[in-house]
Order: structure tokens, then sequence, then C-alpha cells
């Protein structure tokens, strides 16, 4: 099973993207995550570690799958500090599952993602090829 | 060089000094980031480095690197921003280098491991508009003068300094291409780079406490005909050329 992790420097927007995407893929675990210390606008990596840690374990709010612990940890972002902050998150954590950002929109990415990941025979590799193939999307003709 | 107990006492000050700085700055660096970012690098450097003095109070260890290091997890925990990773990321890891003490050895690499870590995470090069501009030629001078100048430390970061201010200077003509500015395309013109602004205070802050802790007079003009001039083209491979000695004492 694969969980997912939603940053963005907006933790309302975090949190609005998992709801659209969780329409979609309602099985999936979705965790958002944003903001800075005081609430403001901004992304931190402890809270981004600490997010992916739920997402692995499936407590505290993320959809949880009888409480199994995720075998990858899928995370989508929104700008800048956002990617940098993940990175750093990612080489701080110690963990036994895989963890790996994307490059990719972050709505249309995580929605896509949700829907790969709602099958829980889903691998990270097609949970995160799924999420870039949003990179191609287009909206109008 | 001085007792390690003396180090951690200049480290505290230092950190006290950059944070003094800071908070007397926070509006000059919001609105500079307002111009041409997201207008919050005076609060989130601000909300960063006052932590940063109580995390260092309260430390247990008081040797330099444990303490930068402690200084660098606190920025990353408290800086809602680029500037955790880029500043606070960037010190944890070039932490390392100060094992051996504060030396003018140690020093200069972990001014080459920390320059080496912001290029590695920001991808941002010298002509790019952001702290690599100020913090290129500063670690670039620093090493310069003392490995082959053979200054003095206090003397090298002067010049240091000074080379920071150059490029500063060189972050308002040009055109943003990372960071947030870069959204702004050509309207990012004419605006000096906050990032870069941020860098020059802590080193000239890190150069006040410096003074009061090494001893012999800090040249007056700390100019260098001899600085390179050279900093738009260069800098894709700072710190990789010329390894300082691991073993300096």
């Amino acid at each position: 099973m694969i969980a997912l992790v939603v940053v963005s420097h907006s933790e309302q927007a975090a949190t609005g993207i998992a709801e659209v995407a969780a329409e979609m893929g309602g099985d999936a675990r979705i965790v958002p995550v944003g903001g800075d210390p005081d609430g403001g606008i901004g992304t931190t990596a402890p809270s981004i570690a600490d997010a992916i840690e739920r997402a692995a374990r499936g407590e505290d709010g993320a959809e949880a799958v009888d409480g199994e612990t995720a075998d990858g940890v899928v995370i989508l972002v929104d700008l800048g500090s956002a990617v940098m902050n993940a990175q750093l998150a990612i080489e701080t954590l110690d963990v036994d599952y895989d963890v790996q950002l994307v490059d990719a929109p972050i709505l249309e990415g995580t929605l896509n993602a949700a829907v790969a990941a709602a099958s829980p025979k889903a691998t990270l590799e097609e949970v995160v090829a799924r999420a870039e193939e949003a990179r191609d999307y287009r909206k109008l003709d | 060089m001085t007792e390690d107990i003396d180090q951690g006492a200049a480290v505290e000050a230092a950190v006290q000094a950059v944070a003094d700085r800071i908070e007397a700055e926070k509006r000059y660096l919001t609105d500079l980031d307002s111009a041409i970012g997201d207008a919050d690098h005076g609060a989130n450097m601000n909300r960063g480095m006052q932590a940063a003095i109580e995390a260092v109070a309260d430390a247990t260890d008081d040797d330099p690197a444990s303490l930068v290091q402690l200084v660098g997890r606190t920025i990353v925990s408290e800086v809602g921003g680029a500037a955790g990773p880029l500043y606070g990321g960037s010190a944890m890891i070039a932490s390392k280098e100060l094992a051996d003490g504060i030396t003018a050895e140690t020093t200069v690499a972990f001014g080459e491991a920390f320059l080496e870590k912001v290029q590695d995470r920001g991808g941002a090069n010298v002509g790019d508009k952001t702290m690599v501009v100020a913090l290129t030629p500063a670690v670039h001078t620093y090493k310069k003068s003392i490995e082959q100048d053979d200054l003095a430390p206090l003397a090298a970061l002067a010049k240091a300094v000074d080379a920071a201010q150059r490029g500063v200077d060189f972050t308002v003509p040009i055109r943003a291409s990372k960071g947030r500015a870069s959204y702004l395309g050509w309207r990012s013109v004419g605006h000096q780079d906050p990032g870069a602004t941020s860098t020059l205070l802590i080193l000239e802050a890190l150069l006040d406490v410096a003074e009061e802790h090494l001893e012999g007079p800090v040249e007056e003009d700390a100019t260098s005909p001899t600085v390179p001039d050279e900093s738009a083209s260069e800098g894709e491979d700072a710190g990789s050329d010329d390894e300082p000695a691991e073993d300096g004492e």
C-alpha cells in the first residue's frame, strides 16, 4: 500500500487538494501538511517528516487502512521551499519504507496519485508514474 | 587557539549577535522581500534566530560543532521558507567541519561545505540573484585570504564581508532566475536580493563578534585589489577544486 503526502505553503490548500483527490481516490491514505510554525504561509522540513511518518503508519487523521504500515510514501509539493523542505525531510528520516518526491502539478498530480494508490496492490513506481503523467495534461485543446 | 569552553561561548555570542542584527533589520529584509518575493524573509529569519538563542542557551554540548549543528536544526524547524533548508540545513551539514574546534583551517572548510550545500540544495549559481551571489565571493575570498595570502582570520573575514557586499550590490541590476523572485521575470531587475542581504548581515555580525574574540586590528580598508572579480561566470564547482586539509588542528 502506498500513502501520499501533500505539501503546500498553505495548510488550507494542502487540505483542500487532499479533499479533491479523495473524491476520486477515496481509499488512498492522503496526509496534507503546510504552513509555518506561526500558522502563516510556508513549509518546514520537520512538519513534512512528521506527515510522512503519519502517512506511513496511518495514524492521526490519515485515512487508516487497518493501521497497516505503508510500503512507500509519495510526496507532492507546490513551490520552491516546499521542494527543498521535502528533500530535507526525506534526508533526515531513517525509515524502512521508500519515500519519493514527484515532479508534478500538485492538484492534478495528487488526484492521479490518489486514484492509483487506492489500489492496495499499487507499487511506488506506479503511483509516481501516474502522478507525473499530470505534467502533460492540457485543460484546453 | 582557545579552549573549547571559550569557543562555545564565542559561538553563543555569535548566535546572539546574528540574531540581534537580524531582529534590527527585520523590517528591511521584509521590505526587500515584498518587492520581489513573498514578504516573509525578515519575519522568518527573525523567528529562526530568536529560537536559536534559546536552543543554544539550553544546550548541554557546548563544543562549536554541536552548537552550530543545533542552530542549524533549530533554523530548519522554525523558518517556514527556503531560508530554513538553505541556512539551517547547510549549517547542519557544514558543522561537521568544526569538529576540531574553530581555527583558520576549519572555518575555511566550514565555509566551503556551507556554500556547496546551499548550491546543491537550491541549484543556484552566482548569476541567479540569490544568496549564492553574496556567499560565493565571501567564501572564495576568505579561503584565498587564509590559504594564499596568509592573512589572519580576522582580516580574512573582513575581506569576505567586503566581497559579500559586492555580491549584494551585484544582485540589484540582474534578473532573477531562481527562487520566488524568478516568477517576476524582468520586474525583478532593480531590486536587491533579500537572501543575499541576509547573508551579508550575518557575515557582518560574525565579523563584529570575531573582533571581540580574536586579537589584532582589522584593516581599515578591507577592500583588496586582488579580490577576484569574475563572479558572474564562476561558482559552478565551488568547493570541489581545492580540498582543504582534513587534519587541521
